[in-house]
């Protein structure tokens, strides 16, 4: 009994060690850093079996904060990058860190706020305006606070808008440091405002009472782009199967399935690779 | 309430229908915790066995050490073993980043302190009933090892279980090295983080509560296999 025992303990051990195997190494297969909205959103659920019955590519999604894909990327522990602010991934190619950047898709961003709407902000179409009133009233606004492109946007728009919310931070301004997620789970809790991508928004479950308070402001675009990571910087890099996806992406097809992807009859992002935009 | 109830009738369906997905989210959890568990013995029982019945200078500073390091922060395990299988720390090479390899070795660093720790714990008591017994017998100290490691082992089995637990429930090192890669890494907690950040409470509460079946379950089955053993033991 006792052997017997020990042969089966050593059995188990020794089976568990060899099924762990490494599914990375194939050639097909690449790993992508990405902005979690497009994961959230169900995007990459919805497009990337397309892709594979077309070019064989097997796409591994890693969904962070699109500051820490970056970092990521930088530290070559990616072969393709596809995040939402394009003053850092413009850097991140003239850094050297990438091949190039497309312009792939866009949405917007909305800031969401319950129904009791404290500010009075709702309907309003101007951000400046909407975030100054905000600050003003003192009303509670929920921060990412992680460097994301959602955090970085939300940034830009407060310096916009002659604001520093860092005085209220810990007051009125609660900064989270978490995901889109985790902020909108945080700030519905305490009846704060949010900024959000809309595909998030859309997407979301717990919305509670939470509307669209302001949308629409040309300031609120929000474009995603995609990068091939440099193989000069990272010999790791799958040049070819990156560069299969990218082109997949931006391709008629590739487009068409993004701009065909809808979640309750919205539609979540919008194609726009080769064109000019805003 | 009515969440909770939604949650637990969603979870008995993914049970009863055995959702593909979900099977494999459960098989690469117990995958990867059963291997940190087993490393985890593996290392920390006979470290554990040595520190009980040896002494020696700067044993005391030991012990505390071991048993602080049961309460290391997975975030920060995970975050040390990110920077070291990064492309661009010293072990990149190997390419084990985002592979459940890579989270097999969080976990295992994460929980070899607790089977170090509590196995020294109850090996030094036993090993206060054992003493005279052994120093009448003039037994090395590798023998004595294994007759306290033979004799507590149903005492260690309590141990696993709990190095077992604590693995099987974090979440904070794996999300990082693992990298919660549908049909590759993403394990039960990283899946109850990702729907929760979806904001689909329902669904997060329903795999939490699987989870929790699971660990139940687990625990029953060691439970079973003790006392058939102990009966067959003493027969």
């Amino acid at each position: 009994m006792r052997n017997s025992i020990n042969r089966l303990g050593v059995f188990l051990a020794v089976g568990l060690g060899l099924s762990i195997v490494n599914a990375m190494a194939e050639d097909t297969s690449i790993l992508v850093q990405s902005t979690t909205s497009t994961a959230n959103s169900g995007l990459y659920h919805y497009m990337l079996p397309k892709l594979d019955g077309e070019t064989g590519i097997k796409v591994n999604v890693v969904a962070v904060g699109t500051g820490q894909a970056i970092k990521n990327a930088m530290n070559c522990d990616a072969d393709v990058l596809l995040v939402h602010a394009k003053p850092a991934e413009e850097k991140f190619v003239l850094d050297g860190y990438g091949v190039k950047r497309y312009d792939l898709m866009y949405n917007d961003f909305v800031i969401v706020g319950p129904e009791s709407d404290p500010a009075g902000v709702s309907g309003m179409g101007d951000v400046k305006a909407a975030l100054t009133k905000i600050a003003e009233s003192g009303s509670a606004f929920a921060s990412r606070g992680d460097d994301s492109g959602t955090h970085k946007k939300e940034k830009s728009l407060w310096a916009a808008a002659n604001i520093d919310p860092e005085e209220g931070s810990g007051g009125w301004y609660k900064s989270t440091g978490s995901g889109m997620g985790a902020t909108l789970n945080t700030g519905i809790g305490m009846g704060a405002y949010v900024m959000t991508d809309r595909a998030t928004w859309i997407s979301f479950k717990n919305k509670s009472d939470y509307k669209i308070a302001v949308e629409g402001d040309k300031a609120l675009f929000n474009q995603y782009g995609v990068i091939l990571v440099n193989s000069e910087k990272c010999p790791d890099v799958k040049v070819e199967a990156g560069n299969t996806f990218i082109n997949w992406l931006i391709s008629e097809q590739g487009q068409e399935v993004i701009g065909s992807y809808k979640v309750d009859d919205q539609q979540l992002f919008f194609p726009n690779a080769g064109q000019e935009n805003m | 309430m009515q969440d909770f109830a939604q949650s637990f009738s969603l979870a008995l369906m993914h049970i009863v229908t055995l959702d593909p997905d979900l099977i494999e989210i459960v098989g690469l959890s117990l995958q990867v915790s059963l291997s940190a568990t087993v490393i985890s013995c593996l290392i920390g029982l006979p470290v554990g066995a040595f520190v009980a019945v040896t002494r020696f200078p700067g044993r005391s500073a030991l012990i505390v050490c071991m048993n602080a390091l049961m309460g290391l922060p997975p975030v920060v395990v995970g975050l040390f073993v990110y920077l070291q299988l990064s492309r661009a720390g010293p072990l990149g090479f190997l390419g084990l980043l985002y592979t459940p390899t890579a989270m097999i070795i969080a976990q295992s660093i994460l929980i070899t302190p607790i089977a170090g720790a509590l196995s020294r714990q109850v090996l030094e008591d036993l090993h206060k009933e054992y003493r005279e017994q052994f120093s009448s017998l003039v037994l090395s100290t590798a023998a004595q090892i294994r007759a306290l490691i033979w004799d507590g082992r149903y005492s260690l089995i309590t141990v696993a279980l709990a190095a077992f637990g604590r693995s099987v429930a974090e979440v904070g090192a794996v999300i990082i090295v693992g990298g919660n890669i549908d049909h590759l890494t993403r394990v039960m907690t990283t899946a109850i983080a990702l729907e929760t950040s979806k904001g689909d409470l329902t669904l997060a509460m329903s795999l939490g509560l699987i989870l929790l079946f699971i660990a139940l379950g687990i625990n029953a089955l060691v439970s079973t296999f003790r006392l058939t053993a102990s009966r067959y033991g003493y027969a």
